[in-house]
């Protein structure tokens, strides 16, 4: 104790007696879930911080960047606490994160106490953070969940021929946020949902809703993940069901297609469409694959980036460059960095990212589809891809607006159809 | 049953007719008046069969719960970790050697010798001391957990089912009558109902091991007097060890069962722990009767509530339960005692 107080008081005089020291580095607060069901992709994340950091050699405009991790456990009052110590004990710089939801939803009204620092989202993918009352300083490099749904809706109409369809999602946020992507796009293609069944979060027996799906349909949109998809795909196996199959962002992810067992061959030849597909054939692409991979021992990061370490990476990359333009200027309530990042024009692994008002990025989204791979093991393919998805999915924001917020009704199909 | 009826005219009534409506509404072709408010027939009939499957699955696993408790005072928070064991157990076996039937057996045995195991190196050392044997199992499920995890990953894992049993069959209960007079049958899946046998063969067995053989008896005294019991010189540490493995192997065998209609992955311990304690609440403690009564009325409770009321269904085992504890506190068949 007494060591550590010494200490304490040796580091508190060098800060305080050389200023000209403190403006010599950068700190970054990492605001990451290492705690509960995205832990694994939360180390993906702060891996990816340091890829990032390690390209610039951990220097940026000349000047030494520090990082603090800040633990989190997905729930909004954890993510409060621990942004609060990074601003006010760790006196970092700006922020990077966070990594759910509704901790971004949270961390966009914290944004707003803090009006000279900054906030870079990590991965959270709720519409609500930057379209509804939006803070100045918080800035979204990657797409929310609708997003991520836009381009499959249009796919299936056009490509496989899927008109008429039945939905299963989870019932809360994210299920809704993601249907709606896929649906706004899906309906105005002239496509047709039948039937929408809203499943709990953590169901475990489907038995009944699989019944309940209507067989004249051309194929059933399935938006449930994790475990809960497991279930389902091994129960509408048993059940005999035949129909085609069309996967949320979430349904035919890593978690699904790497389980043990045969329930998730029901997949095969399901497209569905996220923010990045695997086998992308940019280069741009290729390159931070191989940086990845490289840059990490086999046992210690997952076979290929996860859209956790995806998304992490690229807002570091939007902070580097941003901070590079102004030569690390981040005086004046920092001013000049929030300028340059509203108005950056990201060249990320996935293709140009661009903000828009709300400071929330407009990028691409790709369609994939689930093949069986060289070994035997289920992988996905890319089949598609829309360049500049907006925040609005194509809409004016006043039509974005009049559609109303993702929940159970939302989006009216037959109005999209028609307009 | 005529003793109950005796007792209670007006109740007898009432659940003779609603038995009369559940069986009408099972086996007759509905009239279409009904359907256009309950929707088809084919969904209810999906929902009810697939809540009596789900009860029992909930069985084989609180069974074994309510016989360890009922003999040993012994309320086993590991027994979810049973569950899961067994059910990791299962798809090794099954997967190293493709033998689904028998991967019962292997398991059963297995997971029974942790139960002996666990009986006699930990419980017996702490007989009579409810708490602390209620921390201990509470300890036991925390240190299961994490050497699962540890061993099997946080993937999920689906036993695979065998050929014979894969895919639907048709049973011969009336789905509906197309307008040319065509019967159309239900189409259920066939591993359900095989488990759904099993679970009742399973049950049927126990009780009759229980009232008609010389180690029921045994237990049926150990359950009423231990004391009484040890006392007439019966070796009663050999009867709770028993117990304790069979209770265990059932566990054990119910991962199997969960593995193959749903799936298993961490977490699913305590979902299946939980579900037990439902069941035994609703039912009665230590009743397995009132164990099979718990897991079919749980059972359906989730399964029809899933369909007609999607919003609300996981409130409906848990107002169930309280309204069990709130009016008939030992439950629903559970002793006076």
């Amino acid at each position: 104790m007494k060591r550590f107080l010494t200490a304490s008081v040796a580091i508190g005089a060098i800060l305080a007696g050389s200023p000209a020291f403190a403006q010599e580095t950068i700190k970054i607060g990492i605001l990451v879930a290492l705690e509960g069901a995205f832990a694994d992709g939360g180390k993906d994340g702060v891996r990816n911080v340091e890829l990032a950091l390690r390209q610039v050699n951990n220097m940026i405009a000349g000047k030494k960047v520090e990082t603090v991790v800040a633990p989190t456990d997905t729930t909004p009052d954890t993510t409060i606490r621990q942004a609060r110590k990074l601003i006010e004990q760790d006196k970092v710089d700006f922020i990077v994160g966070p990594l759910s939801g509704s901790e971004g939803i949270a961390m966009r009204d914290y944004a707003k106490t803090i009006p000279d620092k900054t906030v870079i989202n990590g991965i959270s993918g709720a519409l609500e953070t930057t379209w509804v009352d939006p803070a100045p300083n918080f800035f979204r490099f990657n797409l929310d969940g609708s997003q991520w749904g836009y381009g499959l809706g249009s796919y299936v109409v056009k490509e496989k021929g899927w008109k008429k369809i039945a939905t299963v999602a989870a019932d809360y946020s994210f299920g809704y946020t993601n249907f709606l992507g896929f649906a706004v796009d899906f309906c105005k293609s002239g496509g047709d949902i039948a039937e929408r069944f809203w499943v709990p979060l953590g169901s475990s027996d489907f038995g009944g809703v699989i019944a309940a799906l209507p067989d004249d349909v051309d194929a059933i949109y399935l938006g449930v993940g994790g475990t809960d998809a497991i279930n389902f795909l091994n129960q509408y196996e048993q059940a005999g069901a035949e129909t085609n199959l069309i996967g949320g962002t979430i349904m035919a992810d890593q978690t699904v297609l790497t389980s043990k067992g045969r329930a998730k061959e029901a997949l095969a030849g399901t497209p569905t469409s996220g923010p990045f597909a695997n086998d992308n054939p940019d280069p741009a692409w290729q390159s931070y694959v191989k940086l990845y991979q490289d840059g990490f021992p086999e046992n210690e990061r997952f076979p290929s980036p996860s859209l956790f370490g995806l998304g992490y990476y690229t807002a570091t990359l939007a902070a580097i460059t941003a901070l590079e333009q102004i030569g690390g200027d981040l005086s004046d309530g920092q001013k000049k960095f929030h300028e340059a990042l509203s108005n950056l024009e990201l060249d990320s692994p996935t293709g140009k990212i661009k903000l828009n008002e709300n400071r929330q990025a407009s990028g691409t989204v790709f369609v994939t589809e689930v093949v069986e791979g060289a070994d035997g093991n289920l992988t996905s393919k890319m089949v598609a891809k829309v360049d500049n998805v907006t925040q609005t999915l194509g809409m004016t924001p006043d039509e974005f607006r009049a559609m109303g917020l993702p929940s159970r009704e939302t989006p009216d199909c037959a109005k999209l159809r028609g307009g | 049953m005529g003793e109950f009826m005796q007792r209670h005219p007006a109740w007898s009534v009432v659940l003779t007719f609603l038995a009369a409506v559940l069986l009408w509404a099972i086996f007759a072709p509905w009239p279409d008046g009904l359907e256009e408010v309950f929707g088809k027939k084919r969904i209810f009939l999906n929902a009810v069969f697939s809540g009596v499957t789900l009860g029992g699955l909930y069985f084989l696993v609180a069974s074994g719960f309510t016989l360890i408790f009922g003999l040993m005072r012994n309320v086993n928070l590991a027994h979810g970790s049973l569950y899961l064991i067994g059910g990791y157990l299962g798809f090794e076996f099954s997967e190293a050697t493709g033998l689904w039937l028998i991967s019962f057996v292997f398991v059963f045995i297995v997971v029974g010798l942790i139960g002996v195991v666990l009986q006699y190196v930990v419980f017996r050392r702490m007989e009579g001391e409810d708490l602390r044997q209620t921390l201990v199992t509470i300890g036991l499920s925390i240190v299961f957990a994490d050497i699962l995890l540890w061993i099997w990953g946080g993937q999920s894992y689906t036993i695979l089912t065998p050929d014979w049993l894969s895919g639907p069959t048709r049973l011969p209960v009336i789905s509906s009558i197309k307008s040319n007079g065509e019967v159309v049958y239900l189409s259920y899946p066939a591993v359900r109902i095989a488990i759904l046998v099993a679970a009742i063969v399973i049950g049927v067995l126990m009780w009759l091991a229980l009232n008609r053989t010389r180690i029921g008896m045994l237990i049926r005294a150990g359950v009423d007097d231990r004391e009484m019991l040890a006392a007439s010189g019966v070796r009663i540490q050999f009867v709770f060890v028993a117990v304790f493995a069979f209770g265990a192997g059932l566990a054990g065998i119910g991962g199997i069962v969960g593995g193959t209609f749903q799936s298993l992955s961490p977490g699913e311990d305590v979902r299946f722990l939980l579900a037990s304690l439902v069941v035994v609440i609703v039912g009665g403690m230590g009743s397995i009767p009132g164990a099979a009564l718990g897991a079919l009325i749980v059972g359906l409770a989730e399964q029809l509530g899933s369909v007609y009321a999607p919003t609300y269904s996981v409130v409906f085992t848990f107002l169930i339960m309280a309204l069990v504890l709130a009016f008939r506190p030992q439950g629903l068949l559970g002793g006076g005692r």
